[in-house]
């Protein structure tokens, strides 16, 4: 008998995350905001215009951790270049907010600043439609689909997978950030996108719209995360496991895990995507920088951190990993690398389930 | 034909004249007019005497003085008559110098370079030679050409063909100029061909016969330029390649004996560069008058630095992870950053001054436009050597058996009595060796900083996977073939696209072969 959607969908997490989930909204959607708008920046309850932009960033790590998640821990597939799907939903959306600016820019043309300067005389042809906000939103989420699609039909067909797969997302990734790096590309080169001023006419720097879009991000981590346990405790989600275990056997079944890993693999794409869309007008830039390995892999270790195949955990992960970043660059520059370093190491040998891991460990010790 | 006999007619009444010089033609030298300044100066240089060349470069060093009938040399203190070369008593009290202008620096230069041919030292001939080959006038076509008929050496002679083509462009008869550009045609030279591009025009060249020998000379030319560029396109290749290689081996071993990738491999490559400055450093301060040899010394520091850090690294962390393969290169990722961030605090972040010795710098000039630097060339030949080095190693000794026996079979090999784990950390460490070698390379062609290494991992990896695991062939004809396409796409597209297009053709190559060009024979089982 088959279970009604709706019930399947209730009982995919239990009654304690329903709730959880919902005092998370209820702080980030209500609480937050309103202590961010309508309290005086003189209270003390007052949450400054930093914090939201700082929550907003966070909010973003998080989906990309998750989304990193969803194909490491559950599927087994240890991409490298999950900052490309970032960068690639962020270029799409900054394209917008190029033409957004208008005849603000620093030459008053038409054309964004980096193309005057450049002494182009129109927008090349990919720019079509780059004004409409509906066209931005279906390129964040179709760029980054299109590429991983492309590519993990490929690497899985060839059954492409364990470390050759990893550095050839990392190779991938690199190269991408040369093309981009490139001033006839067309992306503004070295300097990327900056100086947005608006987003549908309205100021990007407002508190009403960093509000706004600290809320959209928290929403969107809280869907990641409501569709990642959809996803994971259906059947779906059980042969995703079970290719991670064991491919061969899988295929001895008769399942092809072609379908279900580049299924699992594009939506990881988009769901990076949304979030570099999310992450560029809150951050105020958007360059090739962030397709560097470097930014890639530490995307993997927000993951570890926290606690693979859990959905917690990466969310946790990224939150620490980057609140520590945040703090150390600041107050130890010349040791930041050392720790991150040291986390790399600590992390793979004595913390193999993460904090989450850990957390479940003493637990179960306290009633012995 | 006349001018050829008058030339020669005027050499042989200049020969017993050998000891003094035309006073007339000396006298000339002082003349106001610029124009009988220059036709003296090439008679002089006709002249071929080794009196004529003292006057000339006594001219040109502004050392040839007039006092008013006389001209003389100032030689020192001591004041010599030009023309007959007798002493001067007492010196002039009032004279002045000849004025030279550019024109006439120039007549000067090519006379005295002309006189230089009948030097009896090669190596002045060779210098004149070379210098007359692309700017000698018509004037110098006599001498040229008795050069031509004395001269035995071949290198010289070439250029003294190129030379008296060259001069002989400007000659007003038609049948001299069309064998000029006919010679030429044997040039490979870029300058001869903007030499006789010109001569493609009705405007410069009146005959159409010369036109159309200038049109094949060209392409003659061209023709063997593209051939050059492509040599050297090959030769950058090729050094380009055995770099990688070099990076490569050690990564093929770790990855073929213990299935893990070392995210710091290109660490271990600046380890070795950061020897090689320390040695350099060393030599300088302690044996300055051996410093052009350091570079041999850091041969082996440098292997035995980076097999340190490489078993050190094995046994603290990448045995731990043993079985774990993803884990691995994260963890190794964090111990690259580690090693960078050594560097840096111990040598700073900027890039660090690691100078060719004396022997490498420099090159062979294999054919006009094609210099092969002698920097790459010794890479070339040492990384033979480590190559033939591996080969026996692996090959011949115990350690090679065990290592390969283990890339092979690890259970299998451990039930007959293998050591396993002493293999992983010797074959580690063998690797982190080599990649450290690598890393003396590179330190004689590329900058040496605290992040050189980073984007070796990529290339020497792909090298791995082209090659197939566990094989030397593969991956030598996987580094040199990479290397030499990769320089090809650049020269044609542009660095950027080229790692682009090597990227894909090796997403597709994996699609046909993935175990690589040379797949170890046997039975596999995944998992």
């Amino acid at each position: 008998m088959r279970t009604p959607f709706v019930i399947r969908f209730l009982s995919s997490m239990p009654r304690s995350g329903w709730i959880g989930l919902a005092a998370f909204a209820a702080i980030t959607l209500v609480l937050m905001p309103a202590l961010h708008l309508l309290l005086p920046e003189t209270s003390p309850f007052h949450v400054s215009g930093y914090l939201i932009t700082l929550g907003g960033k966070l909010m973003c790590y998080a989906i990309v951790a998750v989304a990193m998640d969803l194909i490491w821990g559950y599927a087994g597939i240890l991409s490298l270049g999950h900052g490309l799907f970032f960068a690639l939903g962020g270029y799409a959306f900054g394209m917008y907010l190029m033409r957004q600016i208008g005849r603000d820019g620093s030459y008053q043309s038409d054309l964004p600043d980096f193309m005057v300067f450049l002494d182009w005389k129109e927008l090349p042809w990919y720019w079509t439609g780059s004004d409409s906000f509906l066209w931005a939103l279906f390129l964040v989420l179709a760029a980054p689909a299109l590429v991983a699609y492309v590519f993990g039909y490929f690497a899985f067909r060839s059954r492409i997978k364990g470390v050759y797969f990893s550095i050839i997302t990392q190779a991938l990734t690199f190269a991408a950030m040369l093309f981009f790096f490139r001033n006839e590309t067309g992306f503004g080169g070295n300097n990327g996108f900056t100086d947005f001023k608006r987003i549908l006419g309205y100021d990007i720097t407002s508190p009403e719209m960093r509000a706004t879009l600290f809320g959209l991000s928290a929403l969107v981590l809280m869907a990641t995360l409501v569709l990642g346990r959809y996803l994971t405790t259906s059947k779906f989600g059980r042969v995703l496991a079970a290719i991670r275990d064991a491919e061969s056997r899988v295929m001895f079944i008769g399942y092809n895990p072609l379908h279900y890993k580049l299924f699992v693999w594009t939506l990881s794409a988009v769901l990076c995507g949304i979030a570099g869309a999310l992450y560029v007008p809150q951050v105020g830039i958007i360059n090739p920088g962030e397709m560097s390995p470097a930014n890639s892999i530490e995307i993997a270790i927000w993951a570890a951190v926290g606690g693979r195949g859990t959905l917690i955990g990466p969310v946790i992960g990224a939150w620490l990993v980057n609140l520590f970043k945040s703090y150390f660059t600041v107050a130890f520059p010349e040791y930041w690398l050392f720790f991150l370093g040291a986390l790399f190491v600590g992390v793979t040998l004595w913390l193999p389930e993460g904090v989450v891991g850990l957390w479940k460990r003493i637990r179960q010790r306290r009633p012995a | 034909m006349t001018r050829y006999l008058l030339s020669l007619l005027l050499w042989l009444t200049a020969l017993p004249a050998l000891a003094a010089l035309d006073p007339v033609l000396v006298k000339q030298l002082a003349n106001e007019d610029s124009d009988l300044k220059v036709a003296a100066i090439q008679q002089l240089g006709a002249s071929a005497s080794p009196e004529a060349a003292r006057v000339l470069k006594a001219m040109a060093d502004d050392a040839l003085l007039v006092a008013g009938d006389t001209v003389f040399i100032l030689d020192g203190e001591q004041a010599v008559d030009a023309a007959t070369g007798a002493a001067i008593t007492p010196t002039p009290e009032s004279y002045e110098a000849i004025t030279v202008n550019n024109r006439l620096r120039s007549e000067l230069g090519n006379a005295l370079a002309a006189l230089k041919l009948f030097d009896p030292d090669r190596a002045v001939r060779l210098a004149a030679a070379k210098e007359l080959q692309s700017n000698a006038g018509l004037e110098l076509v006599p001498v040229l050409a008795r050069s031509l008929a004395q001269e035995k050496d071949g290198e010289i002679l070439a250029l003294l063909k190129q030379a008296h083509a060259q001069a002989n462009l400007a000659n007003p008869e038609v049948a001299a100029r069309l064998t000029a550009v006919r010679a030429l045609a044997d040039s490979g030279s870029p300058n001869t061909r903007s030499l006789l591009l010109p001569l493609l025009e009705a405007a410069n060249e009146p005959d159409e016969s010369v036109r159309q020998a200038a049109r094949q000379s060209i392409e003659a030319i061209e023709s063997r330029l593209m051939v050059g560029e492509t040599l050297g396109q090959i030769f950058t290749g090729l050094s380009l390649g055995s770099i990688l290689l070099l990076a490569a081996l050690g990564l093929a071993i770790t990855y073929g004996v213990m299935g893990v990738i070392n995210m710091a491999h290109g660490e271990l490559l600046m380890v070795g560069a950061y020897t090689t400055y320390f040695t350099q450093t060393l030599f300088r301060a302690y044996f300055p008058e051996l410093v052009d040899w350091y570079v041999l010394a850091a041969i082996p520091l440098a292997f035995f630095a980076a097999a340190a850090v490489g078993m050190v690294l094995e046994r603290t962390v990448i045995r731990r992870l043993y079985g774990r393969p993803l884990e691995t290169l994260l963890a190794t990722w964090g111990l690259s950053l580690i090693l960078i961030q050594a560097a840096r605090v111990l040598f700073g972040a900027q890039n660090v001054e690691v100078a060719n010795p004396e022997w490498m710098s420099g090159g062979v000039e294999v054919m006009p436009g094609l210099v092969l630097p002698w920097n790459r060339i010794v890479i070339i030949g040492f990384t033979l050597f480590v190559l033939g080095l591996m080969a026996v190693l692996m090959q011949k000794t115990r350690l090679g058996l065990f290592v390969r026996a283990v890339t092979q079979n690890r259970p299998m090999a451990g039930c007959v009595g293998v050591p396993t784990a002493r293999v992983d950390t010797l074959a580690f460490g063998l690797g982190a060796g080599i990649a450290g070698l690598g890393g003396v390379a590179l330190s004689q062609i590329a900058n040496v900083g605290p992040d050189m290494g980073q984007g070796y991992i990529v290339d020497s990896f792909m090298v791995v996977v082209l090659g197939g695991v566990g094989q030397l062939a593969g991956a030598v004809w996987a580094a040199l073939g990479l290397g030499v396409v990769t320089k090809f796409l650049e020269g044609w597209a542009g660095a950027v696209i080229a790692k682009i297009v090597v990227l894909v053709i090796i997403i597709v190559f994996i699609q046909k072969r993935p175990q690589g060009l040379f797949a170890l024979k046997g039975r596999f089982v995944e998992n």
